[in-house]
């Protein structure tokens, strides 16, 4: 985020006495002067211009008093819940926004603020919320659930991404199960039991849903290159896949210890992916069945849909309810979403991991490979400063029917050098490191009335988005989200 | 003219984009005619010693470490037997502490390594997490610049039978603190450097190909052809601005 400070130490330029140590009395009015002056510092830095403004004043309510977050969250009379995952949390979190806010007030923090500070600016900007509804950073997770003693827990999967940042799969998997553990005992778990890294999550819990696929006629033939978490938890032995559905989530089962996905309280069957445009399928849950229709493309998208039925499950909608959500659902920003420019369209679709990338990949191919994409590859905090991730990512089903890749970004040489030793004909291969040329000449080779597809990382979706915004072909943002 | 090439548990040993190395030994040599004979060994697969021209290791998780540890241990005289009669071995991160004497985890317990390079690893409590640009000779009098990413939680202490790789430019090298980097036994080189490390160093690539050659040929190494290397130099740069601009510091 442009302009921003992210680190703890260093994020508000105002100090502010900590409260910890004030008389209980005091407590009231000095939250709510802590309030004022945060949600003020978010006014002033929209003012000033400075984006959205969207982690100010959490970041200052933060600084000032850290247990003032919990204090705000324990205020929302239905409580909160949180959704977190290495791919797919925004969307999920999104579809539980969609199913629910007909007939429940929300705080949530869709514009992907999913840090502690984001998740306080949201509960500032909320009055009148009766349920918090928070994507949560991954490695944020254990201490937000510890801060807001949430009622629910939505974890969707764990895939390698940003291992600078996180670090290894199996620390954060390790921090996840502590942090379950802590939970209240009526909190309810919810787990996608096809990520063998995750599925005893849920184990000795009173209150908990296994949610998963069902469906061999969509499994991939083998695992891909990049699968983590492939070896028994339990004994060291590679799992063997009765279906491998995305990255190593699937049906999955130990020929040596017997060790295998848990039953599935609710699920997909009968799938049918229908190219770009949407997926279908009968969700499968205790309280009964219904048909399904998803305005987003891909597998990834199912387990996004199932984890939200799950989780909007246990928070009270009826199945009719998540099932017509899901129906009005369209994508959350950046996530197959489809923009007009020019008389063209512009299919953005968010890469920032291997297991990310190889579903947008598969779920473009799927549709017809483009002749022309614009990937766009940035290292910022946010992105992952280790670019090396786009090794890992299957790149090559798309590079069979490019005729020009537009490669940009801060490190737009890398990608270059990624699809040459790909197998992509050099000449094929255009580096244009500015983001907003890189759109031009992607448009440029775009016939009228055609698809340009852009694959950016997080924080060049973001500019690329800032750049659609200064045209007017989007709102920014933070409007669009609010 | 042909090289063999052995990847050893590419099944567990994958994390930090080590096919991309793979990937640039195979065009490269590809594009100068060269045969690639590219095999992997895995858990329980023979190695003998004298088969390959190339040995490569890469990095893995902690968990997938724990699981190679000891079939690894188990082949340390082949590994060490080929390393000797000249067999070229590139070890990046895990595979590069593996290759050691020992590494001592947080609680003290020592694993023991196959002993190619006199070194140890003890592991930290602070990762060493950043871009890194080295500047090693491996011809003397021709120095060359390395650039990539480390991540690492582990301190490698070179001994007496090992040189570095190279000296740091900016990054925090083997230990944060001897402004070395990896290390070198004749043809066999260990670092921390991923990113991968061969794309936008085309030269150390060429040098590891050459390298390969003269063990399957029992001849001087030879000249390689130059290839249009436009993308790498341009991404080497940009890496290595990167790793001056916020590289670890020692």
């Amino acid at each position: 985020m442009p302009g921003f400070r992210t680190s703890p130490d260093r994020g508000a330029s105002v100090r502010f006495p900590r409260s910890r140590d004030s008389a209980p009395y005091t407590g009231r009015v000095r939250l709510a002067l802590e309030i004022a002056l945060a949600r003020a510092a978010g006014r002033m830095s929209r003012l000033a211009g400075r984006g959205g403004g969207t982690t100010l004043p959490g970041k200052i309510l933060a600084t000032v008093d850290p247990g003032a977050v919990g204090r705000l969250a324990r205020r929302l009379p239905r409580g909160s819940a949180l959704v977190s995952a290495t791919n797919g949390k925004t969307t999920t979190a999104a579809m539980v926004a969609e199913i629910l806010s007909p007939r429940v007030r929300l705080a949530h923090n869709r514009a992907g603020a999913n840090l502690v500070s984001g998740i306080a600016s949201t509960l500032l900007a909320s009055r009148g919320a009766e349920l918090g509804l928070f994507e949560v950073d991954e490695g944020a997770f254990p201490s937000v659930a510890r801060t807001l003693g949430p009622r629910a827990v939505c974890l969707g999967n764990l895939f390698r991404d940003q291992l600078d940042r996180y670090g290894e799969l199996e620390l954060t998997a390790e921090r996840w199960r502590a942090a379950v553990r802590e939970l209240d005992p009526d909190a309810w778990t919810i787990v996608n039991a096809d990520d063998p890294a995750l599925s005893d999550l849920a184990e000795g819990r009173p209150h908990a849903r296994r949610f998963g696929l069902d469906d061999q006629s969509v499994a991939r033939e083998r695992l891909p290159h990049a699968a983590d978490s492939k070896h028994c938890l339990v004994c060291g032995t590679p799992y063997e896949y009765v279906a491998a559905y995305v990255g190593h989530l699937g049906d999955y089962c130990c020929p040596n210890c017997g060790r295998r996905r848990p039953a599935l309280d609710v699920s997909a069957r009968r799938i049918v992916l229908e190219g770009l445009a949407s997926v279908r399928f009968e969700l499968v849950t205790p309280e009964g069945t219904v048909d399904v229709e998803l305005a987003l493309p891909g597998l990834y998208n199912v387990y996004n849909a199932v984890a939200a039925a799950s989780l909007a499950g246990v928070l009270g909608a009826e199945l009719e309810q998540s099932a017509a959500g899901l129906r009005r659902f369209r994508p959350a920003f950046g996530r197959a979403e489809r923009i007009p420019a020019d008389g063209r369209t512009l299919l953005v679709l968010l890469v920032k991991n291997p297991a990310g990338a190889n579903e947008a990949v598969r779920t473009l191919v799927s549709a017809g490979p483009p002749r022309v994409a614009v990937i766009a590859l940035n290292d910022a905090i946010a992105d992952g400063q280790d670019i090396s991730w786009i090794w890992d990512a299957d790149f090559e089903p798309l590079a069979a029917g490019l005729e020009t890749l537009v490669a940009t970004g801060v490190r737009a040489q890398e990608l270059a050098l990624r699809f040459k030793y790909g197998g992509l004909d050099p000449a094929r291969i255009e580096v244009v490191p500015d983001l907003a040329a890189a759109l031009d000449r992607g448009l440029e080779l775009t016939p009228a009335g055609g698809e340009l597809v852009l694959l950016p990382t997080y924080t060049a979706m973001l500019a690329l988005r800032a750049i659609a915004a200064e045209r007017g072909l989007v709102r920014p943002y933070w409007e669009a989200a609010a | 003219m042909k090289v063999v090439v052995g990847h050893l548990y590419p099944d567990y040993l994958n994390i930090y984009a080590d096919r991309g190395n793979i990937a640039v030994l195979e065009r490269r040599a590809a594009w100068r005619g060269i045969e690639f004979d590219y095999r992997t060994i895995t858990v329980g697969d023979p190695l003998r010693p004298g088969e390959h021209d190339l040995l490569y290791v890469g990095g893995g998780q902690d968990r997938e470490q724990a699981l190679i540890a000891p079939d690894l241990a188990a082949r340390g005289g082949a590994v060490r037997e080929a390393a000797e009669a000249g067999a070229v071995v590139l070890a990046v991160c895990g595979g590069y502490q593996l290759l050691g004497r020992f590494y001592r985890d947080r609680a003290g317990v020592e694993l023991p390594g196959v002993g190619l390079f006199d070194h140890h690893t003890i592991a930290g409590e602070r990762r060493m997490i950043g871009d890194v640009l080295l500047e090693c000779e491996l011809e003397p009098g021709r120095p060359r610049t390395l650039a990539g990413f480390e991540n690492h939680a582990g301190r490698t202490v070179l001994g007496p039978g090992v040189a570095p790789l190279g000296r740091v430019v900016a990054g925090f090298g083997n230990d944060g603190e001897s402004g070395y980097e990896g290390c070198r036994r004749g043809r066999a080189i260990g670092t921390y450097l991923h990113g991968p490390l061969l794309p936008r160093n085309p030269w150390f690539a060429d040098w590891l190909l050459a390298q390969a050659v003269a063990h399957r040929t029992g001849a001087e190494p030879p000249e390689l052809e130059r290839l249009p290397d436009d993308f790498e130099s341009e991404a080497h740069r940009v890496a290595a601005e990167r790793a001056k601009s916020r590289g670890g510091r020692f």
